[in-house]
This record gives C-alpha cells, sequence and structure tokens, in this order.
C-alpha cells in the first residue's frame, strides 16, 4: 500500500530543479528558454512551498507562493521588455552578441 | 495504489516529460506551450494538496498571463534557430551528469525515512473554504507584503512600457557632439552678387 507522503512532491521539486538547471547548461546561446528554465525553476521551489503548507498544516506557504508568483509575473514581463529592445538594437538575441559592454 | 497516488504520478509524470521537451525542443514556440501544460499539471498537483486558490491562480496568471506574453515575445522576434542552438549537443554530457547528480543527492536526501513529517491535521478545516482562508491571513498578518508586491507589480508595468516605448519624443534634443564640431562656414554663407544699379 502506497500512500502519498512529503518526500514525493519533493522528489517531484528536486527533478523539476535539476530539469531546469540542465536546460541552462544546454540552452547557454538562447535567452528566451533561459528565461523559461528560470520560470521551471521558481515552479520547483513553489511545488515545494506548497507540499511543506499541505504537510506541516502552516498556511504561511501558501502565501509565499503567492508572493513569488507576483514577482516572477514582473520579473518576466521587464525581461522580455529587455528583450525586445535588446532585438530591437542588435537585431539577435544571440549571447555571443551582447559583449557590447566588454569595449 | 489509491486514487490520489495515482493521480499524483500521473501528473507528475506528464509534468516531468513537459519539462524535458521546455529545455530540449528545436523550436521555441513549442518550449512555451510545453510549458503552458507544466504550469497546467502543477496547478494539478496543488489542488491534490488542497491549495485551490494557488492551483486556479497558477492557471490564470501563468497560463493566462505570463506564458501569452511569452508567446507574442517569441512570434515577434526573428531568430535564427541554427546559430542558436549550436554548442546544444556538446553540453548535453556535462549538463546531464550534473542533473542526475543533483537528482541523486536530493533525492537520498529527501526520501530519507528521518526526513519524513507526519501529516498534519487539515490545514483548513471542513466547511472552510481554502481562499477565505488565505485572504485573511493576507490582510492581516501579511498585509505590509501584500503592499509591496503590489508595488513591485506597478514598477514592472511601468518599467516594461518604458523600456518598449517607441511614440513620438516631445522634448527637443540638441546634439552637442554636432554643436562641439561645427564651423564658421557651416553657420555662415557668402554670397556674390552683381551690384544693382538704379
Amino acid at each position: 500500500m502506497l500512500t502519498l507522503s512529503l518526500s514525493h512532491f519533493l522528489i517531484l521539486g528536486a527533478i523539476l530543479f535539476a530539469i531546469s538547471v540542465v536546460g541552462i547548461f544546454l540552452n547557454r546561446k538562447n535567452l528566451l528558454v533561459l528565461l523559461m528554465a528560470i520560470e521551471l525553476m521558481l515552479l520547483a521551489v513553489n511545488m515545494n512551498f506548497v507540499a511543506f503548507s499541505h504537510f506541516l498544516g502552516d498556511l504561511s506557504g501558501q502565501v509565499f507562493v503567492f508572493f513569488i508568483l507576483a514577482v516572477a509575473a514582473a520579473e518576466s514581463a521587464i525581461g522580455l521588455a529587455i528583450l525586445i529592445v535588446l532585438f530591437r538594437n542588435l537585431k539577435s538575441i544571440h549571447v555571443d552578441d551582447l559583449g557590447g559592454l566588454k569595449g | 495504489m489509491d486514487f490520489p497516488t495515482f493521480v499524483f504520478f500521473f501528473l507528475a509524470a506528464i509534468l516531468i516529460f513537459a519539462a524535458l521537451r521546455v529545455i530540449t525542443s528545436r523550436n521555441p514556440v513549442y518550449a512555451a506551450l510545453h510549458l503552458m501544460l507544466a504550469f497546467f499539471t502543477t496547478g494539478g498537483i496543488w489542488a491534490l494538496l488542497q491549495a485551490e486558490f494557488l492551483a486556479i491562480a497558477i492557471i490564470l496568471v501563468y497560463v493566462g498571463a505570463v506564458m501569452v506574453l511569452f508567446l507574442f515575445v517569441v512570434m515577434m522576434l526573428d531568430i535564427n534557430m541554427d546559430r542558436i542552438r549550436e554548442g546544444f549537443w556538446n553540453y548535453l554530457p556535462l549538463g546531464a551528469v550534473l542533473g542526475l547528480l543533483m537528482v541523486m543527492e536530493m533525492g537520498l536526501v529527501l526520501g530519507a525515512k528521518y526526513f519524513q513529517v507526519p501529516i498534519a491535521e487539515a490545514v483548513v478545516p471542513a466547511g472552510v473554504s481554502n481562499t477565505k482562508e488565505i485572504g485573511a491571513l493576507l490582510v492581516t498578518e501579511y498585509v505590509y507584503t501584500f503592499e509591496l508586491a503590489a508595488i513591485i507589480l506597478l514598477v514592472g508595468m511601468i518599467a516594461a512600457v518604458v523600456l518598449t516605448y517607441r511614440g513620438k519624443k516631445t522634448s527637443k534634443i540638441a546634439n552637442p557632439n554636432q554643436q562641439v564640431f561645427v564651423k564658421a562656414k557651416d553657420r555662415m554663407r557668402i554670397v556674390q552678387m552683381p551690384v544693382e544699379k538704379d
């Protein structure tokens, strides 16, 4: 008989986190997928918060997830705006083209 | 295997598949769509954990707003895919080994029997809505944080608008570079003309 324990959810969060770290490794040249991998990482963290909130019987974890969602929404809006400005100026979003500050 | 366990493993399998497709798909549009699928299944898993408000919120906020924004941006940019994918296979062995190592380490720690937490009493007593409880907590204990989140969202909105604004410039700007390098003959022109007689 298998019932769900805290470890199930935490290991799922760990797998998601590891997948997004590998995604950052693989897509080093692609800023768009880098942003998506960061969103996936935040999702893994939120999963841990919700699981602990359920198993410890404390609603504060869910309130924190709410705040993380708000901050992540603002972050992705600003990140994508920067990406658009970058594309307008450079006509590419390739990471190797972004050496403008190196001189 | 009882029904919640089955639902959990079903949703977890979809979630991991979607996450893998996000990082490996050739086309960023497919990556964004699989990320949407990942958020949907996460909403399902959170509903399983009795976090109904967050389950709805992640679908409304992420699938409804953030991912649509991502899709718009992906479709607006004209990306050279071949150049952007270079080095993908070179980093795969290192990345895969690192990822497996991380999962194994975290699994050994998190799956240990000493890490278990006995399931607590239900977070929200029966008959009370989860949304109501979170709302009560937001406007009492976390009210300053709540206002701070509102300010962060406002700042984010203004920043995004200001960064991408491309309208008419109403202020008149003088270029100092041209002003410094101006010569007298650029400003004054001497015209030769015959003397006029009456």
